[in-house]
């Protein structure tokens, strides 16, 4: 008996998913790597020292995690009716641990659009009496606030005793996760809880954990809230087809986070190889990669990405028995979109890498090497390549918040991911008409809107600590000003 | 008599070395117009395209002909062996359709009209926003960024700071659709969305105009800013401080007028892309520009508009190119045109 006859499911691995697998792996491995290296260490130590950048960490964290459970994908096994087959049959549908997580946002469809919190439908509709006649009014939800028997009596107090719970619920994780950290600290110093505590509170520690903590209490805060809430509410409320806006958003994340992220992973050996190679052969070699990246970025980005995606409509249009899941198409248009962005993007940091190995190739070491005769390969892969390291690390950081931004953009303009993906870009796109409806839903707009600043606004925020403690000129910058 | 020799050697100088960047213009050129023409034509044959518009199931050779030979696609792609001498070449989708592209022959459009004709009517309204875009905010990013280093190391220089980074955090369709709630349909201070061309012009311009500037602040501001502190670590800002000029006056006269070089120079590769005018402002106020030219040829997928708006918006930048490299040897004195 195999393995997949018990399993209930079928794993699914996208190409997007295998892809950030990779660069999961590769990020655990640099992670290890420096670890090992104290000179490697040090910078990081100054990221880690920051206040704003480890509070933004904190954020991206929760959003990465959600990320990442919304990667791991499976299509759930149906009840077999016909018992004399012995194979499965799988659902065409593809879910993922987060959809699994929250069912009951994902399976609370509403008929059509409600405002947060309500229990009642936003637009008027015809009902019978049951003693016969009909009269026009806002019919009850099926999901949202159907326990309550009395919703305009019950509804306050409800809400007040389930945010206490959740601020409960919220508060004793944040306790118990604490507690085991300042532990996990203590361990490592070698010193008591009690002192730790009182180091970490009066904010003396080299890592404001004192912040951290504090930012990891507001968002526990927040998650236990909207857990109790989002089960028996919808605190975004619903979309046209009465699905859950919260749920919508919190499914973009993934997306903002696979285009801000893979799209760096598909630029970064065209910039490598090509900026290392220019600037270290120089001659015809740098003339014809500086030619070639002239050429690329003149033509203006968002034309040139344009120009890509609907040629690759054209492509997937014409192909569309390469696909045998709605996910699987809209999953390798997303990662089209991310290859078509990582070869329209790599020009700066090629030109920036070119530039600095130009200066580097002139050290007396890298002629030392030479004199000794080491190979090409080796003195670029030995001397050169961890000497840019830093200027790689600070264009992958800087560059992703700007990708999460032209996501949104992109899909706006009808170059951006597959209509029928959730992301930031087709909740704003349809929110904007709803803006215009008359009365007016506004609450798509607010939950997008939330959601991307956040995550953008931590990961500029994280941009910033990382680029303070990396970039040399800056920190030259910093003594001259005191 | 000396002196005018070297004048005029000089100015011989700068003529030669204009012209020598526009010839350098010229193959980055032919090398966009070979990557247009490849992802045109080469990655998906005229006969997927025919497929694509025509509906890819119910779709019959001679409605694919036809739709080629309305739109002249219906020759070989670089080389026909049938025809005669240079005929060879010229009779090809190549020759006919990017080649002219140098000539500003953009061909005709899905809709039967000549591109050309469209995108000259079009530029004007383009610029009409895009230009006072450009200069109000240049202005109001300057001023912004001076006024965070005048008080740097304070809490105006860090809330100035934290405000940019959350300006830069906002997407420019959250400001479109705020501005036009809040503005146009809350308050009816002007009108949602339009355009004339008559003197009630500043009506429908006011609010993209003031959009377009404060979007972009929190980036530009915050670039300006780190452009003046590196300014103000050398050398001669100490000298001038030294002397016992008030720091006003090693700002605004010192700092200020070196930092203008940078500042200016990285700003003139953008003014010939004005006319390209801005995709999500125009589309959004309905401002007939080449902006939503674009926009409305990408969603009708018109791929010939597409074509010559890539092939003209790296015209313009190219231009650019070329002008800030000339802007540079105007500017500062330092750099030798050879």
């Amino acid at each position: 008996m195999f393995l997949t006859d018990i399993m209930p499911f079928k794993p699914v691995i996208l190409w997007t998913d295998s892809l950030v697998y990779l660069l999961l792996i590769v990020v655990i491995i640099f992670a290890w790597y420096v670890r090992r290296n104290e000179h490697l260490l040090i910078p990081w130590k100054r990221v880690g020292h920051s206040v704003s950048g480890m509070m933004a960490l904190t954020v991206l964290m929760l959003f990465i995690s959600i990320g990442l459970l919304d990667t791991v994908h499976f299509r759930p096994a149906l009840e077999n009716n016909n018992s004399a087959s012995i194979e499965k049959i799988y659902d065409v549908k593809v879910l993922s641990l987060f959809d699994i997580i929250a069912t009951p946002l994902r399976t609370n469809i509403e008929k059509t659009y409600s405002a947060p919190f309500a229990t009642h439908l936003y637009s008027k509709e015809i009902i019978e009496l049951p003693e016969g006649g009909q009269i026009r009014e806002f019919p009850r939800l099926k999901f949202g606030g159907s326990h309550l028997q009395n919703p305009e009596k019950q509804f306050s107090t409800d809400i007040a005793w389930r945010t206490l719970e959740g601020l409960c619920l919220g508060f004793s994780i944040w306790v118990i996760s604490v507690t085991l950290l300042v532990k996990l600290i203590a361990y490592k110093s070698g010193m008591k809880f009690m002192p730790v505590l009182s180091i970490i509170s009066r904010g003396e520690t080299e890592i404001p954990w004192k912040y951290i903590f504090i930012m990891a209490a507001l968002l526990l805060l927040i998650f236990g809230i909207t857990l109790s809430l989002s089960t028996h509410y919808h605190i975004f409320g619903t979309d046209k087809v009465g699905q859950d806006v919260f749920y919508q958003a919190l499914k973009s994340i993934r997306i903002g986070l696979i285009i801000g992220t893979i799209t760096t992973l598909m630029m970064l050996p065209f910039a490598l190889i090509l900026g290392i190679t220019a600037g270290y052969f120089k001659g015809w070699v740098d003339d014809v990669i500086q030619y070639i990246y002239t050429t690329l970025s003149s033509i203006p980005s968002v034309l040139l990405i344009a120009a890509s995606v609907l040629m690759m409509q054209v492509y997937i249009g014409i192909h569309p028995e390469l696909f045998d899941t709605m996910a699987s198409r809209a999953d390798l248009r997303l990662l089209f979109l991310c290859i078509i962005l990582g070869v329209t993007s790599w020009t700066g940091l090629c030109r920036l890498l070119r530039g600095e190995t130009l200066k580097i190739r002139e050290m007396e070491y890298i002629q030392a090497a030479h004199a000794f005769g080491v190979s090409h390969w080796r003195i670029i892969s030995r001397h050169i390549l961890p000497n840019v390291m830093h200027i790689v690390l600070i264009a992958t950081v800087m560059e992703f918040s700007g990708l999460v931004l032209a996501e949104a953009v992109l899909s706006y303009i009808g170059v951006g991911v597959d209509p029928s993906m959730i992301s930031f870009g087709t909740m704003i796109n349809s929110a904007r008409l709803e803006m215009a409806r008359e009365p007016m839903v506004w609450w798509a707009l607010l939950a997008s809107f939330g959601f991307m600043f956040t995550l953008v606004l931590s990961a500029n925020l994280f941009a910033d600590a990382v680029q303070d403690a990396f970039n040399p000129r800056v920190k030259t910058l910093r003594l001259i000003n005191r | 008599m000396e002196q005018e020799l070297e004048i005029q050697r000089n100015e011989v100088r700068l003529v030669n070395y204009i012209i020598r960047r526009m010839l350098y213009a010229i193959p980055i050129l032919i090398g966009v117009n070979l990557i247009t023409f490849t992802l045109f034509f080469v990655v998906n044959t005229p006969d997927d395209m025919a497929r694509m518009h025509l509906g890819i199931k119910r779709v019959t050779p001679e409605a694919i002909l036809k739709w080629k030979q309305e739109r002249g696609y219906d020759k070989s792609l670089i080389y026909e062996s049938a025809e005669k001498g240079a005929d060879k070449f010229t009779n090809t989708i190549f020759f006919e359709k990017s080649t002219a592209m140098f000539f500003f022959d953009f061909g005709r459009a899905d809709d039967g009209r000549d591109i050309a004709h469209e995108i000259k009517t079009r530029m004007l309204p383009s610029l009409a926003i895009a230009l006072p875009v450009f200069i109000l905010g240049l202005i109001s990013y300057i001023t912004f960024a001076l006024i965070m280093v005048f008080f740097r190391a304070t809490y105006i220089d860090l809330w100035g700071v934290v405000l940019c980074v959350a300006i830069m955090s906002i997407s420019l369709l959250f400001y479109v659709i705020g501005g036009q709630f809040l503005i146009s349909k809350l308050w009816h201070l002007v009108p949602i969305s339009g355009f004339s061309g008559g003197l009630d012009i500043g009506k429908f311009l006011v609010l993209p105009v003031i959009i377009g500037v404060f979007s972009g602040s929190g980036a530009s501001a915050r670039w300006y800013r780190t452009i003046f502190l590196e300014e103000m670590g050398k050398d001669y800002v100490l000298t001038a401080r030294a002397k016992g000029l008030p720091e006003s006056i090693v700002l605004f006269r010192h700092v200020l007028g070196n930092a203008m070089i940078p500042i200016l120079t990285g700003a003139v590769v953008l003014i010939p892309s004005l006319f390209m005018g801005s995709l999500i402002l125009e589309s959004f106020f309905g401002i007939p520009g080449l902006g939503s030219y674009t926009i409305d040829a990408i969603s009708s997928q018109d791929f010939a508009v597409v074509r010559a708006m890539v092939f003209l918006g790296s015209f313009f930048y190219i231009i650019g190119l070329v002008l800030t490299d000339i802007s540079y040897t105007l500017v500062d004195p330092r750099i030798r045109l050879e």
